[in-house]
């Protein structure tokens, strides 16, 4: 059976790249907010840029809140991207307090602005950095990062950050000014990735065909 | 310590890959399709298009470009030029831009940078400066693709507009722009000391010692470059592995 694989569109986030990285990983896709559909998906890909709270409602307003939390309770591939793999958690501190999607335990917190040695940091963070992968990621027959044998360097763009309860759920974190930001999470079904592998060149291609090829 | 970022930046006029000197005096590249995959295989960080005649027309042609190069363009993309609204930012993000660059519109009514970076993020509202300078410590705001003054002082600019949300400051210098003299790394020195937004120094490498310069000793977080490129004085593979022998933290390209 070829993967149903679903982007989801809830008028937050690029769609047009990450529907592209797709294509150009040889997988047919579907763009949509149809629940319907949504719910017949064997891959779903969660895209989002912006704030939380706004994200958060505009999923809420289409009923997609839903129709995510009972795919992934199906055992449904799910592919959280940036802002994306943060509404996955339980809720975060962004202009106020908000409850998300709570598929992965733990909370989303702002980047801290100083680092241990009182510099300042230039907030949001942007650029690539290299993937520093944990001892949790060889635990995984399904590996996002399966078949890269070089350095895995992925582009960040983000002011928030994603800390999980349990640091078994995270598989690679990026050193920034050496604080460990969770660059990958994965909890059973469920993935995250802090950056963009849409905008990631080849290592961020991919890892898209990785997670497109996953089975059941 | 964050790595530095290297762009290719790519002045568009119609549907031509342009370069100019103190952003005039044009002089046609060719085919921003052929040089934004070149640029993105030699591993470019960035891409960065800039039409620089739509803001005096009032309009811009360059959501084709940005669409055709977002097929096989697989790193973020910045437009820039001619932007005036909420509507031509909508319009360029689902062509497939990252991130729109502004200058004139926001300097007509800088409550438009709020407005971008409510909808759509900080991220994605770069501010575009270009400054000429007064006198060794002044720096002017100038728009429309450095052909209108605006008395704006560009540190005061940088603070106003940093305290409305832009995510991120593309720093031209008029006065260095195509002259390979090195860039204005007294402007972009100042800028980065007042705001905690990450700034992008562009306009005037002609060597990799002045990329160290700005890096170093400005504060850069990164360069944007387009006459070494597009004249093929150097390629980013190689500049890339003479950064990393300065001690430059930057991403490790391979494939």
């Amino acid at each position: 059976m070829s993967n149903n694989i679903i982007i989801i569109d809830y008028g937050v986030g690029n769609l047009l790249s990450i529907s592209q990285a797709v294509e150009k990983c040889g997988f047919k896709f579907s763009i949509t907010s149809d629940e319907k559909t949504i719910s017949q998906a064997s891959h779903i890909i969660l895209p989002g840029v912006g704030a939380f709270g706004y994200a958060m409602n505009e999923l809420k307003k289409r009923n997609l809140d839903k129709i995510i939390i009972q795919s992934a309770k199906k055992g449904i591939n799910i592919l959280g991207i940036c802002l994306g793999m943060q509404l996955l958690f339980n809720e975060s501190s962004e202009f106020g307090s908000h409850k998300g999607l709570e598929l992965v335990k733990g909370e989303v917190i702002p980047i801290p602005s100083i680092d241990s040695l009182k510099n300042i940091l230039k907030i949001p963070n942007i650029g690539w950095y290299e993937l520093q992968e944990t001892e949790n990621l060889e635990l995984n027959k399904k590996n996002l990062l399966f078949d890269i044998s070089y350095s895995k360097f992925v582009y960040f763009v983000h002011s928030f950050m994603c800390k999980p309860t349990n640091t078994k759920n995270i598989l690679a974190y990026y050193d920034f000014s050496e604080i460990k930001i969770p660059a990958i999470v994965k909890k059973n079904n469920i993935y995250g990735c802090q950056f963009h592998p849409e905008k990631s060149g080849e290592v961020g291609l991919n890892i898209i065909n990785n997670f497109c090829n996953f089975n059941e | 310590m964050r790595n530095l970022r290297l762009i290719a930046r790519m002045d568009i006029k119609g549907p031509n890959l342009i370069k100019g000197i103190h952003l005039e005096g044009l002089r046609i590249i060719g085919d921003p399709q052929f040089y934004a995959k070149k640029y993105y295989e030699n591993g470019a960080d960035e891409i960065i298009y800039i039409d620089i005649v739509a803001s005096l027309y009032q309009r811009s042609k360059l959501t084709q470009i940005v669409k055709k190069t977002a097929s096989n363009v697989f790193v973020p993309i910045t437009v820039g030029g001619g932007i005036r609204s909420i509507e031509d930012v909508t319009d360029l993000l689902n062509s497939g831009a990252d991130k729109v660059a502004i200058n004139t519109a926001v300097v007509k009514n800088p409550d438009l940078i709020s407005d971008v970076a409510n909808k759509f993020g900080s991220q994605c509202m770069v501010l575009n400066i270009e400054a000429k300078k007064k006198s060794k410590d002044k720096w002017e705001v100038y728009t429309d693709c450095g052909r209108e003054k605006t008395g704006k002082d560009v540190i005061e600019w940088v603070k106003e507009a940093t305290s409305k949300g832009a995510g991120e400051i593309l720093l031209t210098s008029i006065d260095n722009e195509g002259t390979q003299k090195g860039f204005d790394t007294e402007l972009t020195k100042q800028v980065s000391k007042n705001t905690n937004i990450p700034v992008i120094a562009s306009g005037g490498m002609g060597t990799i010692d002045h990329l160290y310069e700005v890096v170093i000793n400005a504060d850069a977080d990164a360069v944007a470059i387009a006459h070494l490129l597009h004249y093929n004085k150097i390629n980013l593979i190689d500049l890339r592995k003479k950064i990393i022998d300065k001690k430059i933290k930057v991403r490790i390209f391979e494939q």
